[in-house]
C-alpha cells in the first residue's frame, strides 16, 4: 500500500499534529489547575500547576452553585434531558418511519418540511412559544422545558431516522405484515430491533444538545428550581465575580461528566454530525 | 432519493388480480400517517406557526402581555436608525464570515493531515472533537480567564518578552469581537474536521493511489483530486458552521455579555435582552426575523450553489 507508508514526512506532520494538540489542550490542564488553587495561588502563579493542591473550591462550589446547589442543576438536566430524549425516539421514529415507507409526494413533502425545520432558527418561533407557554403555566417547569426540547429538536431527529430507514431493505418488515403482523407490532418487534445504531445516534446527538442548551434553559428557567447546569453555571459566575478558583471548580464538575460521556459516545456523535455528508 | 412502492415487488400480478385489487391491498399495506401525527404536530406547533407569529409580531408594539398594535416598519426604522442596533446587525454577519472561513479551513487542514498514516490519528482526531461536545457557554468561561488581564495570555506575553502586547483583551472594543472568534474557532474547528474525515473515506483508496502512480504532486492531487470529491462534505459542513456562527449566544453572554459599550452585541444577545429582558416583544421579534431571513437565505443559497458546484465537479 502505497498511502501508508511511513516517510519522514509523515513522521514531521505527527510531530507538527501532536504539537498543535498539546497547545488545543491548554485550556483543561487550565481548568484542572487553577480549580486546585487558593486564590493567593491563582493571581501569583496561574499557569504552574499548584502545590500543595486545595481540593475545598470544589466543595464550595458543589454546595453554591445555582439557586439550590450544583447536584440539582445536575440533577435537572439529566431529568429534562433523559425525558426529552425519550420523547424524540419514540415520536421521531414512527414519523421517520412514515415518511420513509410511504411513497408519493406527500411524504417527500413532509420531508423537505422537517429539513426546513432544522435550519431555520429557534430565537424566532421561542417568542410566541414563551408567552403561549406562559399562559399555559409550563414556564420554569421540568414539563414544559421537556415538550419545548421535544418539539424543537424533532427535525434533527426525523432527519436521522429518516435517512437511515431509507437504507434499510424492507423484506424483514414485508415478511411480518404477510404473516399477518399489525403495523405497531411489525414497528415494535421488526423495526425497532434493526434501529439500534441511529437510535445510540439520535440520543448521544440531542443529548448533548439538550444537556449543552443555553439560551433557551435561561429564558424559561432561570431562577425556577428546574434550572439546569449551564443556567446554574450562569448565576454561579455572576455570584463569584473574579473569585476564578471557584468558578473553575464549578466549570470542571460540570465539563468531567460530559468529557467522560464524550469519551465513550464519540462515535455517535461524529455520525450524528456527519449523517449530512452521505445523504 | 426514489422511494420504491413496497407492494410493488410484493403482489406478483397474476391474471385474476385486476389493478383496483392491487390498488386497495397497496393502500392497506401503507403505514398510516396517523403514526407520524405526533411529530408533524410537533413541527408546526414548534417551529412553523410560531414562526408565522413570531413573523406577525415584529410589525407590532408587542410587550407580551397586552394587545398587540401594527406599527408598521417602525421597529425595523429603529434598527437602522439605531446605531447600536446597527452594531449587532454588523457584529453578527462579522462574525459569521470570519467563523465559517476560519473552522472550515482548519478543519480541511486538520483532516488532511489526520486522514492517513499519522499513528496517533485517533487519539488526536478525538483531541479535537472533544470540544465540541462540551457546553459553549462553559468554555466561554474557561476563556473568559485566559482573556482576562490577569490572566493567561497576558502572563505568556510577559513571559516571552512582550509585555508591551498585553491588555485587556475582553475590555477592549478593538478586541473584544476578535476574542470572541478565537474562542469559537477553537471550539468548532473539530467539528469541521470530523465533517471533512467522513468526506475524505468516502474517496475510494484505488483513487487516491492511481494519483501516487501518476506521480502527481500534492499540491495538484489536492487540487484535482481531494477538494472537487469533498465537495459535498464543504456544502454540509459551511451550512452547519455558518448556522453555528449567525445564532452565536452562549459565548458572548459569557465572555463580554455584549460589552465593551456594545463592541460585541450580536442580533443573537438582542433578541434575547430586547424581548426578555426589556419585555420589548415586537422590538426583539424584529431583530429575530431579521435573524432567521438572513439564515434561511444564506444557508438556501449557499447549498444551492455549493449543490451546483458539486455536480458540475
Amino acid at each position: 500500500m502505497g498511502l501508508s507508508r511511513y516517510t519522514r514526512r509523515t513522521l514531521v506532520r505527527e510531530l507538527a499534529l501532536v504539537l498543535v494538540a498539546v497547545v488545543y489542550c491548554l485550556p483543561f490542564y487550565l481548568v484542572v489547575s487553577i480549580a486546585l488553587e487558593t486564590t493567593a495561588q491563582t493571581y501569583r502563579a496561574p499557569l504552574s500547576f499548584p502545590r500543595p493542591l486545595h481540593a475545598g473550591n470544589f466543595s464550595t462550589a458543589w454546595r453554591t452553585g445555582g439557586q439550590a446547589g450544583l447536584d440539582h442543576a445536575l440533577l435537572s438536566s439529566l431529568i429534562i434531558t433523559v425525558s426529552s430524549v425519550v420523547g424524540l425516539i419514540v415520536l421521531g421514529s414512527l414519523c421517520a418511519y412514515t415518511i420513509a415507507r410511504r411513497s408519493g409526494r406527500l411524504a417527500g413533502g413532509v420531508y423537505v418540511l422537517f429539513v426546513l425545520g432544522i435550519i431555520l432558527p429557534f430565537q424566532l418561533a421561542i417568542i410566541p412559544v414563551y408567552v403561549g407557554m406562559r399562559h399555559l403555566g409550563l414556564v420554569g417547569s421540568y414539563l414544559g422545558m421537556i415538550v419545548l426540547n421535544v418539539g424543537l429538536l424533532m427535525p434533527l431527529t426525523v432527519f436521522l431516522y429518516t435517512g437511515f430507514i431509507r437504507a434499510l431493505p424492507r423484506d424483514y418488515e414485508e415478511a411480518a405484515r404477510v404473516d399477518g403482523a399489525g403495523i405497531l407490532l411489525t414497528f415494535r418487534r421488526v423495526v425497532i430491533p434493526l434501529l439500534w445504531p441511529v437510535t445510540g445516534t439520535v440520543a448521544v446527538l440531542t443529548g448533548i444538545i439538550v444537556w449543552n442548551e443555553f439560551f433557551i434553559a435561561l429564558v424559561f428557567l432561570a431562577g425556577s428550581h428546574a434550572q439546569t447546569v449551564p443556567v446554574a453555571l450562569y448565576s454561579f459566575v455572576g455570584g463569584y465575580a473574579a473569585r476564578w478558583n471557584l468558578i473553575f471548580a464549578g466549570l470542571a464538575i460540570t465539563i468531567a461528566p460530559i468529557l467522560a460521556f464524550y469519551l465513550f459516545a464519540q462515535r455517535h456523535l461524529i455520525r450524528g454530525f456527519s449523517a449530512g455528508v452521505k445523504g | 432519493v426514489r422511494v420504491i412502492d413496497s407492494t410493488e415487488q410484493l403482489a406478483e400480478p397474476t391474471e385474476h388480480s385486476r389493478p383496483s385489487i392491487l390498488r386497495a391491498r397497496r393502500r392497506l399495506n401503507q403505514v398510516p400517517w396517523l403514526l407520524a401525527l405526533p411529530a408533524v404536530c410537533a413541527l408546526f406547533a414548534f417551529h412553523f406557526l410560531p414562526i408565522g407569529f413570531g413573523a406577525y409580531y415584529a410589525f407590532t408594539d408587542w410587550n407580551g402581555l397586552a394587545h398587540a398594535h401594527w406599527v408598521g416598519l417602525a421597529n425595523f426604522r429603529e434598527i437602522a436608525r439605531d446605531a447600536n442596533a446597527r452594531g449587532a446587525l454588523w457584529h453578527t454577519l462579522e462574525l459569521a464570515a470570519c467563523f465559517v472561513v476560519a473552522v472550515n479551513a482548519i478543519g480541511l487542514a486538520l483532516a488532511l493531515g489526520l486522514n492517513r498514516a499519522v499513528k496517533s490519528r485517533h487519539l488526536l482526531r478525538s483531541v479535537f472533537f472533544a470540544p465540541v461536545a462540551l457546553s459553549p457557554l462553559a468554555i466561554g468561561f474557561v476563556w473568559a480567564w485566559i482573556f482576562d488581564y490577569q490572566g493567561a495570555l497576558n502572563r505568556v506575553l510577559a513571559g516571552a518578552g512582550l509585555g508591551s502586547w498585553r491588555r485587556a483583551w475582553l475590555g477592549d472594543p478593538r478586541t473584544a469581537l476578535w476574542s470572541i472568534l478565537v474562542v469559537m474557532v477553537w471550539q468548532f474547528s473539530g467539528l469541521a474536521m470530523v465533517l471533512y474525515l467522513a468526506g475524505l473515506q468516502a474517496i475510494p483508496d484505488e483513487l487516491y493511489e492511481a494519483t501516487l502512480v501518476d506521480r502527481a504532486g500534492t499540491w495538484l492531487r489536492l487540487r484535482r483530486v481531494v477538494l472537487p470529491l469533498l465537495a459535498p462534505a464543504m456544502t454540509v459542513s459551511v451550512t452547519i458552521t455558518l448556522i453555528i456562527g449567525m445564532r452565536v449566544f452562549d459565548q458572548i453572554l459569557a465572555l463580554t455579555d455584549g460589552g465593551p459599550v456594545a463592541a460585541t452585541e450580536t442580533l443573537g444577545t438582542q433578541i434575547y435582552k430586547q424581548t426578555f429582558y426589556l419585555g420589548r416583544f415586537g422590538y426583539g421579534a424584529a431583530f429575530a426575523l431579521i435573524l432567521t431571513a438572513l439564515i434561511a437565505v444564506l444557508a438556501l443559497t449557499q447549498l444551492f450553489f455549493l449543490r451546483m458546484n458539486e455536480q458540475r465537479l
